[in-house]
């Protein structure tokens, strides 16, 4: 509490029309004490190790070694030659581009039709939204069960309604579909709850004016004025959706560890394995820092949409 | 023509419920699976049909084994504490901090304002390595700190009271300073009740994540008697050769129902604060 003494302002000089903490110098003083706390742990804490990182790729460090050694572009270049980064990218990319537009979609759907009456809004707007607070980590056994081979209610389902039955999770060519399920059906409730505030800030008068123009029909009025103007909440929920999936971690590492035969092995998840199994530390800094790329190449593209729209919006 | 409009919506109406009554079913299915399983026996579990309603009700032994063969109710209690530190840690960081970026003019303030908007994008799988490293060489790898320090400043924390206290009135803090307060007391006597209401939405955010929050605890933790929640499970799931689930889904209802509990209560909260994000 030393501080509060040596930042008190005295009042008495506070009489010129301004009560600014007793001039500049102090009001810099004052801000540089309150800020630096936060300052210095953001270094130490996220933005020293994002910088580490990116050092560290350049290096041969495994963890706990007493020596450490420039390699250059040596961590990239095995990755490159690497068969398994390219299954983990080719993984992660097509997970990403089935459960993005799957969820986002499944988002929109939803928020229209609560939107499109008035009767147990609330109730809805609750039930999907629920998901999203679950510990995704409990409910992955949870789907285990339902996707066991022979007592799980999917394959039991299926059964009934004559359509195939596999060990889904087992099964290269599924495996990853089954851990997109999930993913999706997490996802759908933020995605809902997104489009609905998007949906809110469309004015009243704006679906008035388009009837008074002949726009009829739900469709129409969907596409000539709900959509333009939800543009810019969807590139947001694509956006954060995309970020998302591409950190999905935790039921690949629960449920399938990358199997069967690498067919569920994601960047994350063989980022994971590299630095914290095989304690390969500087080239599964090298796979962070491509993680890391996509990321911010993601951000990058939603805000060029974001402004571009925002000219002609 | 009336009659017609009123049809046409009634079958609208009728399509609405049905589509998202189906869609409602397959979002509870996983809770209400999670649920009719914990009541049952291992024998009924395996059972070649499966039937949502337990023949034999096993709830109380399995709610009981989940309590008794793995210490369940200490990974409740440190998930409470760890979220409960972390919280407090990033109060404490971020108000000071947000203060002063949003109403002191200091040189460095922008440059620390990009900072912290450089902090938003790094997602926080990208530093674990490092963090990791260097929990290992102070010694506190395996500990109730190496949950809470890596998780202690929020950018996120610090950008949205800068939001908020942008929104704060001058004569307010004025007023303040010529009734003696010093900078620092303003952040926790007139800043901090004005911001409660954002406080209690971003307090939401951080212990939903926390308490949730799987892969720092892997990578940190190997002590049992250490686990937040969503690790225990998985020691749980380790232990029980075989995966009893009767006692896991038995763990994974008691892990889930303090957050869907608290939702079920404060809706409004809980999705205005998890949809906070898009203030960004």
């Amino acid at each position: 509490m030393a501080e509060a003494g040596t930042l008190k302002a005295p009042s008495a000089s506070a009489h010129a029309g301004t009560a600014r903490p007793a001039g500049l110098a102090a009001e810099m003083l004052a801000g540089w004490i309150l800020a630096s706390p936060a300052v210095m742990l953001m270094w130490l804490l996220l933005l020293g190790p994002a910088v580490a990182v990116v050092v560290l790729s350049f290096t041969d460090w495994t963890f706990g070694a007493p020596t450490i050694a420039w390699v250059g572009l040596g961590n990239y270049a095995e990755m490159l030659a690497d068969p398994s980064f390219w299954v983990s990218l080719k993984n992660t990319l097509l997970y990403v581009s089935f459960s993005v537009p799957l969820s986002v979609l499944l988002g929109l759907l939803v928020a229209l039709l609560i939107e499109a009456g008035t009767s147990l809004r609330g109730f809805y707007r609750a039930v999907y939204f629920l998901p999203v607070t679950a510990t995704l980590l409990a409910m992955a056994f949870v789907f285990q069960f339902a996707f066991h081979p022979t007592i799980g209610v999917v394959n039991q389902l299926f059964a009934v309604l004559g359509l195939p039955t596999l060990d889904w999770l087992k099964t290269p060519s599924t495996a990853l579909y089954a851990l997109g399920v999930i993913g999706i059906w997490q996802a759908v409730g933020l995605n809902m709850v997104l489009f609905l505030a998007g949906l809110k800030a469309i004015p009243r008068d704006l679906y008035e004016a388009a009837a008074l123009d002949g726009v009829d029909g739900a469709w129409e009025r969907f596409r000539l004025v709900t959509w333009p103007l939800l543009g810019p909440a969807a590139v947001f929920v694509v956006t954060i959706t995309s970020i998302r999936s591409f950190q999905v971690f935790d039921t690949i590492a629960v449920l399938t560890q990358g199997g069967p035969n690498k067919s569920t092995s994601v960047l994350l998840f063989q980022m994971y394995q590299e630095g914290f199994s095989f304690l390969r530390s500087a080239y599964a800094a090298a796979l962070t820092c491509v993680f890391l790329g996509i990321v911010l190449l993601l951000t990058l593209v939603q805000t060029t949409l974001l402004d571009k729209r925002a000219h002609y919006g | 023509m009336k009659g017609r409009t009123n049809l046409a919506g009634l079958g609208f109406g009728l399509f609405r419920h049905l589509v998202l009554g189906a869609g409602a079913i397959l979002m509870l299915a996983p809770f209400i699976l999670m649920v009719s399983i914990s009541l049952k026996t291992q024998g009924e579990i395996y059972a070649p049909h499966f039937h949502l309603l337990p023949d034999g009700w096993n709830g109380l032994s399995n709610y009981a084994a989940a309590f008794t063969k793995q210490p369940l109710g200490r990974y409740l209690l440190n998930g409470l504490f760890v979220g409960a530190c972390i919280f407090v840690a990033q109060v404490a960081l971020a108000l000071p901090c947000a203060y002063a970026l949003a109403k002191l003019r200091w040189h460095g303030r922008e440059t620390t304002f990009v900072l912290v908007l450089a902090g938003l994008l790094v997602p926080p799988q990208v530093t674990a390595i490092p963090i990791y490293v260097m929990l290992w060489k102070f010694g506190i790898l395996d500990s109730y700190l190496a949950l809470i320090l890596p998780s202690s400043i929020s950018v996120f924390g610090i950008f949205l009271m800068r939001q908020f206290f942008r929104t704060v009135p001058d004569d307010l803090l004025d007023a303040a300073r010529l009734d003696g307060l010093s900078e620092f007391a303003i952040v926790w006597r007139i800043m901090l009740p004005t911001a409660i209401p954002a406080l209690v939405s971003f307090g939401i955010l951080s212990l939903v994540w926390h308490w949730n929050d799987f892969f720092w605890p892997l990578i940190v933790i190997q002590s049992e008697q250490l686990a937040p929640p969503p690790l225990g499970i998985l020691f749980f799931a380790n232990a029980e050769a075989g995966t009893n689930y009767g006692y896991l889904m038995a763990a994974a209802v008691v892990v889930n129902a303090p957050l869907a509990a608290a939702f079920l209560f404060a809706q409004r909260w809980f999705i205005d604060s998890m949809t906070m994000t898009a203030v960004k």
